[in-house]
């Protein structure tokens, strides 16, 4: 990897202890092709993955294993709603708010799981379990209203069904 | 060089059909169980599960379980296909568990379908034979009766009932060419597959009495291959949902396995590719296209070939020397194409990319997905013919991350294409270089906007730039850039396979081809509709889509998505493509289409685009960044009860200047939907700002809910559920609602089984 710091050493050692080995493997390889810095957001995904969420640590060890500016990095983190700069619960709650949901009642469930859980969008509950956050569209329009819960997505949802429903995540976050 | 292609092609194809031949003969029974998003979210992985156990116990070897993509059935899904030899195909919906028990024991080893969970059923007994006539409007042999009436006549006269063949009329099945129209009738002979071409009585007579009554197909009337949405109606053609679309891009959807490039293969895969690369000429792809009236589905519908043979001919500023008069691709000569040396000028640049969106952000949209997920061969295809056309040697697909599956199918689809030298250097011996990446959008709708998404794949924000310079002159780090969407691409193998001119003859004047609408909301059957552009509204809303649910009516349609309109239900006779759409006030959009019935509020509707929009504004531009942020404003005023009438005229303002103003498409088209709404729907603006009334009951602040004490019994249901014992009330005694307290929820409205809860 070209440097452009003396202590280059320093650096990619606190970035692995901030990343963990195979980020900064994934890091390195994104580097070796034509327009490394075109991986950023490759490389945000990954980190992503692995944490859960973006910390500033990691955009900035990122920023320094990347070679670009931590300004640009934050700025990226921050201009795409996929990206999260805080922590998340075990599970992460998509209530889907696109069209056909919204018609089909989507509010209604998000407001279920709002009074339920104590929390509102954005937020994680107190017991860390759950993250609600609203998505645009997950493209199951056919089984509206829809809540994907980590992966998997619950169809025609009604707010009867919501207490069952998260009772079944909260049963699986004690085991 | 020219038999080399086609050699290597054939021997590839060889190959699959061999694998296949050895995983699977002719004679098994075939379980098919769809595989994507939203067929795994209904429980098809439990079904799949359900099977596999089965099969395992019951050590049949005669049993195939085969993965498919989705349908676009969506609102029916799991669904299930049993295909017996011989037999016509069972598909069953909403299958779980227990109905995949059933379905094993008593349809696949006892021969008896369990009639009751048919697909669009149930029906009372599977018919013997289906004839599927074609719905063309020039398919008609020139005899003084109706066809349909002199088939069904003569079915009769030869003692066929009803329970032995079932007559469908689908649409149409693209048989014809213009020489022949309106000399014959097509009918196609299930489960036997047999496409038959009859021109007179005696020909129909013949083939009911040799192939229906006596069992042996008529080889002389028999067409020869196969129409494009062949494969679609053997297996879904009995279904009404399924045999009024003309399946084109979708053609594949619930057909093949989308993991499998044998399968592929089997379907014509990458014979479209084998022609333009023997041909050689990108000339004659560009010129293919433009002659089919393709146009770009993602929204814009700019011309595709047109757009195809700008990024041919551009080139990289700075590196060309002389004068203007470089022209790559079209080389003098016979098409000796030559990537990257252009006769006679020396080394010219010719680095040159080409791009499919993929970051389908448009809410309400979903085909892209499903094309993804059930067919992503085709549409890789599409884009190495691209590529080849325009002159690039790297492609990219620009998905957005929350698709995790239609990622993970398409890696699956790069890497077999790598793997049998169909992706790399020399593909298929012609010389071409092409290779894909796969690049991961991060949840940013204007990034659907090109250079918005040049800038994204570049790593950086994605924020639109001021155009021109369009990206096929100046794109992606610089380079000349084609962007396309995916349902273009999928759409190109069948140009060229099946020629521009039949492609060009199924569309309206000015495109050519189909559109494939996510058809949602407020109706009957949800999907993936796919009709030939100039198709109406009516069509697809209702006799494919079935209305509006629950027998409400139709208040209108949405297209567009956020950057569409509202198409009001008068309008329901209206052609859809690009212009007739664009004239109503609205656009085709990518393709979501969402059915409002008369519960929507239509200025809610226009609130909560409004909301997406605002909330997805890049904030470059202050038209847009601003604009949207006031628009909400004053929509939020509206609905909570505090607009004046002077706020409509606002809008009207805001909204125009915004379409004038904006630096990108997201700009300019997010006023679309107020203004369209505000053109057909100001009664209902105007009730909320004058008579602070919501005509729909749906803006919370403009309602209220009172008991009927006449009708109310005292079950006390009400008091119960109200979340906020707002309710009081004798047990027998009519209740009462505390206004002061009430959250309006309508939890009481919904519950009351005496209809005594009134919302006002």
């Amino acid at each position: 990897m070209s440097t452009c710091t003396d202590n280059w050493e320093q650096v990619e050692a606190a970035a692995k202890m901030v990343l963990g080995e195979p980020i900064v493997d994934f890091i390195e390889q994104a580097s070796a092709k034509p327009h490394p810095e075109s991986q950023l957001i490759a490389v945000l995904h990954e980190v992503q993955s692995r944490f859960g969420y973006l910390a500033e640590t990691h955009l900035d060890a990122v920023a320094q294993l990347m070679q670009v500016p931590a300004a640009k990095v934050v700025g990226v983190a921050g201009f795409y709603h996929f990206f999260r700069l805080k922590p998340r619960g075990k599970f992460m709650i998509n209530v889907c708010i696109g069209t056909a949901c919204y018609v089909k009642g989507a509010e209604r469930i998000a407001q279920k799981i709002i009074e339920e859980l104590g929390i509102t969008w954005g937020e994680t509950s107190k017991n860390g379990v759950f993250t609600l956050e609203g998505a645009r569209c997950l493209g199951t329009c056919g089984l509206a209203p829809v809540v994907m819960i980590d992966d998997e997505i619950h169809g025609e949802v009604t707010p009867d069904q919501v207490p069952a429903l998260l009772e079944k995540y909260l049963k699986k976050a004690r085991e | 060089m020219t038999t080399k292609v086609v050699e290597q092609y054939e021997a590839l194809a060889n190959r699959a059909e061999e694998i296949l031949r050895q995983r699977a003969t002719a004679d098994k029974i075939r379980i098919q169980v769809g595989s994507a998003t939203c067929e795994h979210a209904a429980g098809s992985r439990d079904v799949l599960d359900e099977f596999r156990k089965h099969l395992a116990a019951a050590g049949r070897d005669d049993i195939l379980l085969h993965q498919t993509g989705c349908t676009g059935r969506c609102s029916r899904e799991p669904i299930v296909g049993v295909m017996v030899p011989g037999q016509m195909p069972v598909k069953y919906e909403r299958v779980d568990r227990q109905l995949a028990h059933e379905i094993f024991t008593q349809h696949v080893l006892q021969g008896r379908p369990v009639l009751e969970h048919v697909l669009d059923g149930p029906v009372e007994r599977l018919a013997r034979h289906e004839i599927l006539i074609c719905g063309s409007v020039r398919c008609g042999w020139k005899g003084p009766r109706p066809f349909q009436e002199v088939l069904a006549e003569k079915l009769s006269a030869a003692g066929l009932a009803n329970e032995d063949v079932h007559v469908v009329r689908a649409h149409c099945f693209g048989a014809c060419n213009a020489k022949e129209a309106g000399h014959f009738s097509h009918l196609m002979i299930q489960p036997d597959r047999v496409l038959y071409r009859v021109k007179d009585e005696a020909e129909l007579d013949e083939i009911i009495r040799e192939h229906l009554v006596g069992g042996r197909p008529v080889e002389r009337l028999r067409m020869p291959g196969k129409t494009i949405g062949g494969n679609f109606l053997e297996l879904y053609g009995d279904v009404a949902f399924f045999n009024r679309q003309s399946r084109v891009a979708l053609r594949h959807n619930g057909v093949i396995d989308p993991e499998s490039i044998e399968e592929y293969f089997h379907y014509h895969g990458f014979r479209a590719l084998a022609k333009v690369l023997e041909k050689n000429d990108p000339r004659w792809v560009i010129d293919e296209i433009t002659r089919s009236k393709l146009r770009g589905r993602g929204g814009g519908g700019y011309p595709t070939g047109l757009k195809w043979k700008m990024g041919n001919e551009a080139f990289s500023p700075g590196v060309h020397a002389g004068k203007g008069t470089f022209s790559p691709g079209v080389h003098a000569g016979k098409g000796t194409f030559s990537p990257g040396v252009h006769a006679g000028k020396g080394a010219a640049d010719r680095t040159r990319y080409l791009i499919c969106n993929a970051d389908e952000g448009d809410p309400g949209a979903f085909m892209d997905r499903s094309m993804l997920e059930s067919d992503p061969l085709n549409v890789v295809e599409g884009m190495i013919i691209g590529g080849f056309a325009i002159g690039a040697s790297q492609g990219f697909f620009y998905v957005r991350a929350e698709y995790p599956m239609a990622i993970r199918r398409i890696e699956r689809a790069i890497e077999l294409c790598r793997q049998w030298g169909l992706l790399g250097k020399n593909i298929l011996g012609s010389g071409f270089d092409f290779d894909l990446e796969i690049r991961l959008g991060a949840g940013a709708f204007v990034c659907g906007e090109e250079t918005a998404l040049i800038h994204s794949i570049e790593g950086e924000r994605g924020q639109p730039r001021v155009r021109p310079p369009y990206p096929t002159e100046k794109g992606l780090w610089g380079k000349p850039t084609v962007i396309n969407n995916v349902e273009t691409f999928a759409n190109v193998t069948a140009v060229v396979n099946y020629g521009a001119k039949w492609f060009a003859r199924i569309g309206s004047e000015k495109s050519g081809g189909t559109k494939v609408f996510a058809l949602a909301g407020k109706v009957q059957h949800t999907g993936l509709v796919e009709v030939p552009m100039g198709t109406t509204l009516r069509t697809v809303v209702e006799e494919i889509g079935g209305g509006v649910a629950g027998g409400r009516k139709l208040k209108a349609i949405q297209t567009g998505g956020p950057a569409g309109g509202c198409i009001p239900a008068e309008w329901i006779d209206l052609p859809v493509d690009f212009d007739s759409l664009m004239k109503a006030g609205s656009i085709m959009g990518s393709g979501g289409m969402i059915i409002l019935d008369e519960d929507d509020c239509m200025v809610d509707i226009a609130k909560y685009f409004m909301t997406f929009s605002q909330d997805e504004s890049c904030g470059k531009c202050t038209p847009c960044r601003e604009g949207t942020t006031r628009m909400l404003e004053i929509l939020e005023r509206i609905t909570s009860g505090g607009g004046t009438p002077e706020d409509l005229d606002k809008l009207k303002r805001l909204g125009l200047l915004m379409k004038r103003a904006s630096l990108c498409g997201l700009g300019r088209a997010a006023a679309n939907p107020i203004l369209s709404t505000l053109e057909h729907y100001s009664d209902e603006y105007e009730a909320h700002v004058v008579e602070r009334r919501c005509p729909a009951h749906k803006c919370k602040a403009l309602i209220h809910y009172e008991i009927d004490p006449e009708k109310c019994v005292g079950c006390t249901v009400c008091a119960r559920n109200c979340p906020v014992t707002c309710i009081s009330g004798e047990r027998k005694e009519p209740h009462l609602i505390d206004q002061s307290h009430c959250i309006k929820c309508g939890r009481c409205f919904e519950v009351c089984r005496f209809e005594a809860v009134k919302r006002m």
